[in-house]
């Protein structure tokens, strides 16, 4: 029962802080004033004097989409220069070498997409320089551009007959200064005070307590009889020859606060750490897991109240937050049950204990035993949620059933919340979808918040919702025939393709995090998965900015009893039943060579 | 219209027509128009191909399995041609008929209409837009035209199948003609409005037959909708080759999935079921609105019907039954209703207007007060004059008026009597209410007062109601005072009204309505309607009403009923529905689809998955042929329901939803699980797999 408690807490705790949120992003981003606008305007008032930004510019979707485009576009380039130099540039206490042209281009691409996928290990590849210049900076700006098309988005369906979307710079300066400096302020030096290290030193070395044995070929040797000053490793009286004794430890340091603060409410991802926040150091006790966890969905989650309120219509905002939710819901139970009751090969004899009280039991391989299954299968759940990705627990190790879920989350499209702001205007394309389908079938042709959905948006909302399918798809397609890519896996069959389908499916939802397992780091999949995290980020964002545009110029049609609600359960019910239809017909054929097949093999 | 086919299928021409059409759409240029259908005719030639060269030994798969396959999707493809050949069938008949009232006729041309006798005769076809023909009795109407002089019954039983003869007449709103329609008595001169090619009844033809037919927005947006499921299913097709290649290589057997089973696949797969009756929908609908008599000049026009969230209606025709009726009789003290009535009637029995014969009918019914015989006594009856603004009757030395109160008023104080205060009262009461007063005086004293009263036509209140629950809003036009027809509009349920009603009213209403975001429909006749039907949405001109209010509406109803804009929404609505239903339903098969072929193509790399073959079907190749004969087969099984339309109730758009829901979408995920594991076993049961 314990566990079960703790899931309510969870989600609980969740929503609580998220209303609140919501209200506030909504006056910020409408020029309202707010408990913070005294500190924090002036600042707002000075960045447009110094970048020359018109305040009341109202830009069309064209201008909107161009200033995306090269606001990233430039971000896309620094990133990969800045990685590429980092050896001749300063702030490299380690000395560590410029990056690689593939990986330059696949971590560039992965931080200004907000995926995070992370190809390289942290903490032995970047420099503090690339670590705080780079990626920390496009941590906080790709989260602001998702809110931004947002926001052009909400424009579209509130304003009638016109073609101003409001300004791309005022939305990313008011993103910025108002929610996500202050908001990462506050979580930093929550979770600084919690124990994640926040330092410039050079990584250091400690002495271990118990010095341990290596193999040759670098595996840990277990009950092993180990004499340093005889430098012998000896199991059951045999020597092991070419085995080697571990007597120091490399501890890894560096600015981590601010930059998971960033990481998680900024739907990122990208650990400080290359096992991100199962890492002891990013992520070291329960107060600052639950601190992580709840924060890497707070701001999608408030943003649905933020919808709701900015159109008018607070109940659209807790439809589609419902509908959300209990997709939520729905893929945390799956895992938390699968997890907890682990695989008939785990419960043989009780050789493993499965019950949820005391001790943690259930499939524990690659979970964390400071958190547990509750804890690692909430965070699994919220994670590929949200386009987050940042773990504290290895995916890779799932049940099959368990691991599906977190895999199916990001084919969904990452609509379930998502990423900060994508989230939402990926699931409102699906509305679209939805109310496409649902209106013709009540003698309406469709409307969607008082707009007639024509043949234009149809175009544009079907490229949105399908974007992830196509490019998880053509990705694993090519990805299962590349001759190299069974060198990259560490498993076979059915789970070796669970491998790649799973690091497609996470660079196709930008989401970004790793089934643990697959060796990404080579020329094909850096490239390929650099451009599939481009083309799912930026294809939704310009068939998001094409709909507001034209949403925008059309007039408002009057609420009748003949209009198709959009707020009801009914709706939210075939909102989540598209959804699900979408990513079940597109996925179901790949799933059952992977995770199902993998199941059913498990179970006969 | 001239011909109603009850049934479509007991037509056997149209049916071997439409057999011969399915052949003649295989067209490739044909087939490039509908993208799902393209998809499958490609697989279609696909298959065929790979049949072709497994005859000569390379092949992936058995050759009598690819030869079945490759059958079962032509038939797919004949089955999407049929399901739109056979909507077409109704309208090229009608078509066909038309035409031959089409034929080419001489003119009698004249200069002009003072010079009738200066006639040139002309072929019929070389007139142009302008000139002036005369047409006499038992003469075709050469062209579409407005009468400038003259009056004639015409027959216009060739375009609107209705066999009495109309009035036709200069000036006024019943001037306008229309050529292929003859001219049964006297004669008219005719000014002609379009030339050849243009005619009303070329545009009628056209658009009957189909020729015309453009992709609807609407079809247009479902259509991309439809294209980018079906890429999404050939990425899923394609990529599962692969996966099986990677899975198979890695499991190290011989990949086990045949290029003609993905084929097969992705047919299955594809929204095949809407995308081949797609179209048949759009003219089926275009078809039932054809046979309600009503001619849209376009398909959008239709789809606008189902929008419509306003109706303006007129009072007279639709709401309420052409003429004042009596109601009631109401007496002044000291008189029984009985005299009154019977003073009523018998002042009316000379009066043949209808609200007269309705006095007499009233008294009949309410006190069975006999009509006398005219003849019964010394009677002499006093006709309805506009100076007196009275009629009645003088007998026996008695002397019965009735009319307007004033007149009374007058009548009876210039005999010295007096108009009471009762009276008057009563009067008000009577105006108030909305009803017309006719004051009784018998000998210069009143008697009483008769109500006559607009009759409401008996269901249009529970109509309105309906149509208030699906979101639609009436409003009454009419030329009434706002008093009168304020409780009118109360009586009959309506949600508003526009009394006193100038076509600029009627105008600013319309255009008050959009600009709150509104869709309005209205019907009109008159010259001066044409600006208010140019600016409503769905606007449905009378065919007997001028050339003007024609050109500028976009249905015309060949009835000039006023009620038929209430079976212009539903048509409208019915076609949007199907539309909706058979999508979800096309798109709900695939998951029972996916139950059969998924299992059937991996069960040997992955014993476990056996445990998806949820219906148990016989084996791997059975299961793929009944999941493609079952996708074939369903679209011949909707094909009715297609040309029929869904069922249509008026209910708020919840309601309708959860039901269709339950129809289309639950229906279409149970009903392949039954049939594809039917199809399997009469498969397995004749052999055949």
């Amino acid at each position: 029962m314990s566990s079960v408690i703790q899931y309510i807490l969870y989600l609980a705790v969740l929503v609580i802080l998220a209303i609140p949120l919501g209200a506030y992003i909504k006056k910020v981003m409408s020029g309202e004033k707010t408990f913070l606008s005294r500190i924090l305007t002036p600042c707002e008032n000075a960045v447009y004097k110094v970048m020359r930004i018109k305040k009341d510019e109202q830009m069309n979707w064209k201008k909107y989409l161009i200033s995306v485009l090269i606001f990233s576009g430039i971000g896309l380039v620094f990133l990969f220069l800045l990685q590429m130099l980092q050896g001749v540039l300063p702030f490299n206490p380690q000395g560590l070498a410029g990056v690689k042209w593939d990986l330059s281009f696949n971590t560039a691409s992965s931080f200004v997409t907000n995926t995070n996928w992370q190809a390289y290990t942290g903490e032995s590849t970047l420099s503090y320089l690339t670590q705080a210049l780079g990626l920390t900076v496009q941590n906080f700006v790709s989260a602001a551009t998702g809110i931004a098309v947002l926001f052009a988005l909400i424009r579209g369906f509130t304003k009638v007959k016109t073609d101003g979307l409001g300004s791309f710079w005022v939305d990313m300066t008011r993103i910025m200064i108002h929610v996500l400096i202050p908001l990462n302020l506050v979580i930093a030096i929550a979770l600084a005070g919690g124990g994640v290290i926040q330092n410039l030193k050079p990584a250091e070395t400690v002495s271990l307590v118990e010095p341990i044995a290596v193999s040759a070929d670098g595996e840990i040797i277990e009950n092993a009889d180990i004499d340093v000053d005889a430098n012998t490793v000896t199991v059951d009286g045999q020597i092991i020859d070419g085995a080697q004794i571990v007597t120091e430890q490399f501890v890894p340091m560096g600015p981590a606060a601010s930059q998971v603060a960033i990481k998680q409410t900024g739907t990122n991802g990208g650990g400080y750490m290359g096992v991100n926040s199962a890492h002891p150091l990013e992520n070291p006790n329960p107060f600052t897991n639950i601190l992580e966890m709840i924060s890497l969905l707070l701001i999608p989650v408030a943003l649905c109240f933020t919808f709701g309120m900015s159109i008018k219509n607070k109940k659209q905002g807790v439809a589609i937050f419902m509908a959300m939710f209990i997709m939520l819901a729905i893929a945390l139970s799956i895992i938390a049950v699968n997890e907890q009751a682990a695989t008939p090969q785990l419960a043989q004899n009780g050789a493993v204990d499965l019950s949820m009280v005391d001790q943690a039991g259930g499939n524990m391989e690659g979970k964390e035993t400071r958190f547990g299954i509750a804890t690692s299968s909430t965070w699994a759940a919220y994670t590929t949620a949200a386009s987050n990705g940042s773990v504290n627990s290895m995916h890779d190790s799932y049940t099959p059933l368990g691991g599906m879920i977190t895999m199916l989350q990001m084919q969904l499209g990452e609509v379930i919340f998502g990423g900060v702001g994508c989230g939402l205007y990926g699931m409102l394309a699906f509305a679209i979808l939805t109310v496409f389908i649902a209106g013709l079938m009540v003698g309406r042709t469709p409307e969607f918040l008082g707009k007639k959905i024509e043949p234009y948006e149809m175009k544009w909302a079907v490229l949105v919702c399908l974007a992830t399918p196509i490019a998880i798809l053509v990705g694993t397609g090519i990805a299962a025939i590349v001759p190299s890519v069974p060198d990259s896996l560490t498993n076979t069959g059915a789970h070796g393709f669970s491998e790649i389908l799973y690091a497609y499916s996470s660079c196709g939802g930008n989401n970004g995090s790793a089934f643990a397992g697959l060796n990404a780091n080579t020329v094909f999949f850096n490239v390929s998965l650099g451009l599939v995290m481009l083309f799912v980020r930026f294809l939704p964002i310009i068939g998001t900015l094409a709909i507001a545009g034209s949403l925008a110029g059309k007039k408002r049609i009057a609420t009748t009893a003949g209009t198709l609600s959009t707020t009801n359960a009914l709706f939210v019910f075939l909102l989540i039943f598209i959804v699900l239809l979408v990513g079940a017909l597109s996925f179901f054929p790949a799933l059952s060579l992977g995770p199902i097949a993998e199941f059913f093999g498990s179970i006969a | 219209m001239a011909t109603k086919a009850k049934n479509t299928f007991a037509d056997k021409k149209m049916f071997a027509r439409a057999i011969k059409d399915s052949f003649v759409k295989l067209n490739p240029k044909i087939q490039a128009k509908n993208p799902v259908m393209l998809l499958v005719y490609i697989s279609a030639i696909m298959t065929t191909i790979l049949w072709v060269i497994a005859l000569f030994g390379i092949k992936d798969a058995p050759t009598g399995y690819t030869l079945a396959i490759a059958i079962i999707l032509w038939f797919t493809v004949l089955f999407a041609n049929f399901a739109e050949a056979i909507a077409e069938g109704r309208g090229k008949a009608q078509a066909d008929a038309l035409r031959a009232s089409r034929k080419d006729v001489d003119a009698n041309k004249i200069p002009s209409v003072d010079k009738k006798d200066q006639i040139t005769v002309v072929p019929s076809a070389l007139l142009k837009k302008g000139d002036i023909v005369i047409v006499k009795a038992g003469e075709q109407i050469p062209a579409d035209g407005e009468v400038i002089e003259g009056a004639a019954s015409v027959d216009e039983s060739a375009i609107t199948g209705e066999s009495a003869p109309v009035i036709r007449e200069s000036g006024g709103d019943r001037s306008a003609v229309t050529g292929g329609t003859t001219v049964l008595s006297d004669w008219i001169i005719i000014q002609v409005t379009s030339e050849a090619g243009e005619s009303f009844l070329d545009k009628m033809i056209a658009m009957v037959e189909g020729a015309a037919r453009k992709k609807t927005p609407n079809e247009i947006a479902l259509q991309i909708f439809l294209v980018a499921i079906s890429i999404i299913f050939i990425l899923v097709t394609l990529s599962l080759y692969t996966f099986s290649v990677f899975s198979a290589d890695q499991a190290g057997i011989e990949n086990p999935t045949s290029v003609t089973t993905l084929v097969a696949l992705l047919v299955c797969l594809a929204p095949t079921t809407i995308g081949a009756l797609l179209s048949a929908i759009g003219i089926a609908g275009m078809s039932r609105l054809n046979q309600a008599n009503v001619l849209a000049m376009s398909g959008r026009a239709i789809e606008a019907a189902g929008d419509v969230d306003i109706l303006m209606l007129d009072k007279t025709g639709t709401i309420t039954l052409g003429n004042r009726q009596a109601y009631e009789f109401i007496p002044v003290a000291g008189v029984t209703d009985k005299e009154l009535a019977d003073a009523a009637q018998l002042s009316s029995l000379a009066d043949e207007t209808p609200e007269g014969r309705s006095v007499v009918i009233l008294a009949k019914e309410k006190f069975g007060i006999r009509e006398r015989q005219l003849s019964e006594s010394n009677m002499k009856f006093i006709p309805f004059t506009a100076k007196t603004r009275m009629s009645g009757v003088d007998y026996d030395g008695n002397e019965i008026r009735k009319g307007a109160a004033q007149a009374i008023k007058e009548y009876i104080e210039n005999a010295g009597g007096e108009f009471t205060e009762e009276c008057d009262y009563i009067v008000k009461t009577i105006a108030s209410q909305g009803g017309t007063p006719l004051v009784v005086a018998k000998n210069h004293k009143v008697l009483g007062v008769i109500h006559l009263k607009d009759i409401i036509k008996q269901g249009v209140k529970e109509k309105f109601a309906d149509l208030r629950k699906m979101g639609i809003k009436t409003i009454m036009i009419t030329g009434d005072n706002p008093m009168t027809a304020a409780a009118i509009a109360a009586e009959a349920g309506v949600d508003d009204f526009l009394a006193e009603a100038t076509p600029e009213g009627k105008l600013n209403m319309i255009r008050d309505f959009q600009t709150k975001g509104h869709l309005v429909a209205m019907t009109g006749d008159g010259t001066n309607d044409a600006p208010a039907l140019a600016q409503a949405d769905v606007a449905v001109a009378m065919n007997s009403g001028t050339q003007a209010a024609k050109e500028a509406g976009n249905m015309v109803d060949l009835d000039s009923s006023p009620t038929k804009l209430i079976d212009i929404v539903r048509i409208g609505k019915q076609l949007l529905m199907t539309r909706g239903s058979l999508t979800t339903f096309s798109i709900a098969n695939d998951v029972a689809k996916y139950f059969a072929i998924i299992p059937a193509l991996f069960m040997g790399l992955y014993p476990g998955l056996s445990a998806l073959n949820i219906m148990g079907l016989h084996s791997p190749l059975s299961a793929i042929l009944s999941a493609i004969i079952y996708n074939a087969l369903i679209i011949i099984a909707l094909i009715p329901l297609a040309l029929k339309g869904v069922k249509y109730r008026e209910l708020p758009a919840g309601k309708l939803l959860s039901r269709n829901l339950l129809v289309y979408g639950v229906g279409g995920i149970i009903a392949p699980f039954i049939f594809i594991k039917l199809i399997d076993m009469m498969l397995v049961l004749f052999g055949l797999a």
